[in-house]
């Protein structure tokens, strides 16, 4: 027979196992459903499904494409290979300016066209999306 | 000057560093009885050099002494005094420095108020204690010295990040430090503690003022970062499960969990491996997230001051110290004394070894949610982001047992107790609380079903913790905390599912209706300041009842050139009305966000009511 704290620890063993468990099965699960990949606008265009998920989609607001009417805000967004329409409505963050980086979340209508649901920018005024800075770096 | 007097100060700080590793590592050897007073005094001398070289970097920021790389990058003349200070902790240079100052101060606070306890204790801790510090001495001046020389010298900075310019964030990373830094004297003592063997009740009383200072420190800063978030991001939330937050709150629940567990070793002398691990956990969770937020791994919206190649530098170190940890872990486990007295199933300590549980689960769901896109990234390359959704599904069902658990547990006694305590009492008081919170959901017409029972829980927790105030079960501090934890569950529940949110483009003159009430945006005035421009909007948002003014701002800064905007908040008892609005692009209209908030306020004084429990905890000597 074994000790009371022999089983008194295995039964601590046991419990951790299924917690660890618990955890990874709920948390892949949920990471499943809730994942939001990021593109650029040429890895849009090359799609070879039109994505049906969330997705962003990151580059810089090209040069005077900003267009506001009262509820909607229509802009162009590019990583000077490939552009991507998007339309907004909703609320922008302060550094949302033409000519700067931004990131687009929402749904894909379709290779050139994106209806966002929320519009990032990263408050730093020299930032670009990794991605865009490679870009770039290509064209030159 | 003051770079060469920063600098060297450092070298000095960085040979008492080597000194106190040789002469602790000698003086244990030889089993000496006394502690040396030349490890007190090199001590000393080495916080007093940290400071001065603090002092140093501040006086450079003040002069806008620009042949100073760190305050050429980060400051500019016509910035405010307050900011010029602020800005020396603001950048990677200088916040490094902080670290660095609050670990030399603590160490020496350790050793004066240690006088008690063994000497073999308080010079291993010493030992642990300087390997960390010459680690940042060293990721300090040779990746990131903040007194490089710049030649030839400029005329100006390039100032610092105008969203930076707040007085909250400007005390936001000291505070956070503070509570980050404390975790490394839990860390070194607990390592120390169980070299020598006196993982016990002695010991526990002693660290766990430690465990309570970083912990309210933490919890303050913590709260700080989330109202800069708040008014100055404009996105008008408190939490947005951003990496960056993430991270502060990840060591949040590690040290949460072992404030409750160290009282079970204090009382009870049992759990000791587990409290050694969790010390080892919260201070390697809290160097990560230094870590994370400076090497700019992390794909988050905000993280300030990174620089790649310096992580690392971080990481290495983390993973030395980290694998130090647990091979003396593993060698010196033995020497626990095995304490036989008898446990049962219910009670206290079951009660909090539950809170643990929870504890870490809340910690595996942020953890993964935080590491699981770098993971991908490096594996497959793909970029990915996890939003609130994630972190929602997962925290949110478990939080209805969590707040069960949290409501009974307290009233358990240690040792042995039995059920019988959840009398009819309790009962009544938990059928009330899901009736209110279903009458709540319907005359608000919430269409989620688990809502009711999330609620329930809410409210029970509440009212328990209200009239515990009138019962003699639990120390005053214990109920302030756990009353204050209810009401920020509460709040935050309110706040979460009741607030209202509006959007759209207006044209100065125009107006706009949302929930009964009409937004009108009556006039914008432009103000030329000393370093900035500012746009500042009236609008006025009227329902049959009353009409408020609200005055959102967008500043228009030169140095560099930036926008940002300043949210008017008009703060009441039941709710927070936010406006924020922002400049698209010359065609005369601004994109305006209006937001309901309820119970915002007491979201914030929940969070103090929280930490004051610990506060009151600290000052209040045991029974």
């Amino acid at each position: 027979m074994y000790g009371k704290k022999v089983k008194l620890r295995a039964f601590f063993i046991l419990l951790i196992f299924l917690s660890v468990a618990l955890i990874i099965f709920l948390a892949f699960k949920a990471l499943e459903e809730n994942v939001v990949y990021f593109k650029s606008p040429t890895e849009v265009k090359n799609l070879s499904e039109l994505e049906t998920n969330k997705i962003r989609v990151g580059g810089m607001v090209k040069k005077n494409s900003i267009i506001t009417n009262e509820s909607e805000i229509n802009f162009i967004i590019t990583d000077y290979k490939n552009e991507l329409a998007v339309s907004f409505k909703g609320s922008v963050p302060n550094l949302f300016e033409e000519g700067k980086g931004v990131v687009a979340e929402g749904f894909l209508k379709d290779r050139s066209y994106l209806k966002a649901i929320k519009i990032l920018a990263k408050h730093d005024e020299n930032y670009m999306p990794p991605e865009v800075n490679e870009a770039l770096k290509e064209n030159k | 000057m003051a770079n060469q007097i920063g600098n060297y100060s450092l070298y000095i700080a960085l040979f008492a560093s080597i000194f106190l590793i040789f002469q602790s590592s000698n003086l244990i050897r030889s089993r000496s009885k006394n502690l040396d007073s030349t490890i007190f005094s090199a001590l000393s001398v080495q916080s007093l050099m940290v400071l001065i070289s603090f002092f140093s970097l501040i006086y450079a920021f003040i002069i806008s002494d620009f042949s100073n790389e760190t305050v050429y990058n980060n400051s500019h003349t016509t910035k405010p005094l307050f900011y010029k200070i602020s800005g020396s902790w603001g950048n990677h240079e200088g916040s490094l420095l902080l670290w660095l100052l609050v670990l030399t101060t603590f160490l020496l606070i350790f050793l004066i108020s240690s006088k008690k306890l063994l000497n073999k204790y308080r010079l291993l801790t010493v030992l642990f204690q300087e390997l960390i510090i010459i680690g940042f001495l060293l990721f300090i001046l040779f990746t990131s010295n903040p007194f490089l020389n710049l030649f030839p010298i400029p005329k100006e900075g390039m100032g610092l990040n105008p969203i930076l310019q707040d007085p909250s964030l400007a005390i936001h990373p000291p505070i956070l430090y503070l509570g980050y830094v404390g975790t490394s004297i839990i860390f070194s003592s607990s390592l120390a503690a169980l070299v020598c063997g006196i993982v016990n009740k002695i010991w526990a009383k002693h660290i766990k003022k430690w465990i309570i200072i970083s912990w309210v420190f933490l919890t303050i800063g913590i709260m700080l970062g989330s109202i800069w978030a708040y008014y100055e991001l404009g996105w008008g939330g408190f939490w947005f499960w951003d990496p960056v937050e993430n991270v502060s709150l990840m060591p949040w629940f590690c040290l949460t969990a072992l404030l409750h567990t160290i009282i079970v070793l204090e009382k009870r002398n049992i759990y000791q491996s587990w409290i050694i691990i969790l010390s080892i956990a919260t201070f390697s969770l809290s160097m990560s997230g230094t870590f994370l937020v400076r090497s700019g791994i992390l794909n988050s919206i905000h993280t300030f001051a990174n620089d790649p190649s310096r992580g690392i530098f971080i990481l290495c170190f983390l993973f030395v110290l980290v694998l130090l940890a647990i091979f003396i872990f593993f060698i010196f486990q033995k020497k626990i004394s095995k304490n036989l007295s008898k446990s049962f199933l219910v009670s206290k300590e079951t009660a909090i070894l539950v809170n643990n549980w929870f504890m870490m689960f809340f910690l595996s769901v942020v953890l993964i949610g935080t590491v699981y896109p770098i993971f991908l990234e490096v594996i497959n390359g793909s970029k990915i982001s996890i939003g609130p959704p994630f972190y929602q599904k997962l925290i949110v069902p478990f939080l209805i047992p969590f707040l069960l658990f949290m409501a009974v547990g307290p009233k358990l006694k240690w040792i042995k107790d039995n059920l019988s305590k959840i009398n009819l009492n309790l009962l009544i008081l938990f059928i009330l609380s899901i009736i209110i919170s279903y009458l709540l959901v319907k005359l608000y017409g919430v269409s989620y079903l688990f809502i009711v029972p999330l609620f329930g829980v809410g409210f029970f927790l509440f009212f328990l913790t209200v009239r515990d105030f009138f019962s003699k079960d639990s120390t005053l501090p214990q109920k302030i905390s756990h009353f204050g934890f209810s009401l920020f569950i509460l709040s935050i529940l309110f706040n979460g599912i009741f607030a209202k949110e509006f959007s759209s483009n207006m044209k100065v003159g125009d107006e706009r209706e949302f929930m009964n009430k009409i937004i009108k945006f009556e006039n914008l005035k432009i103000i030329e300041e000393n370093n900035y421009k500012s746009l500042i909007a009236n609008f006025n948002i009227s329902d049959n009842k009353d009409s408020i003014n609200l005055s959102p701002e967008v500043r228009i800064y030169n140095q560099p050139k930036t926008l940002t905007s300043e949210a008017d908040i008009s703060s009441t008892f039941y709710s927070d009305n936010f406006l924020v609005f922002n400049v698209i692009k010359d065609d005369g209209y601004y994109n305006v966000r209006y937001q309901f908030k309820p119970l915002m306020m007491w979201i914030w004084f929940s969070i103090i009511l929280i930490s004051a429990g610990g506060i009151l905890r600290y000052f209040k000597n045991d029974d």
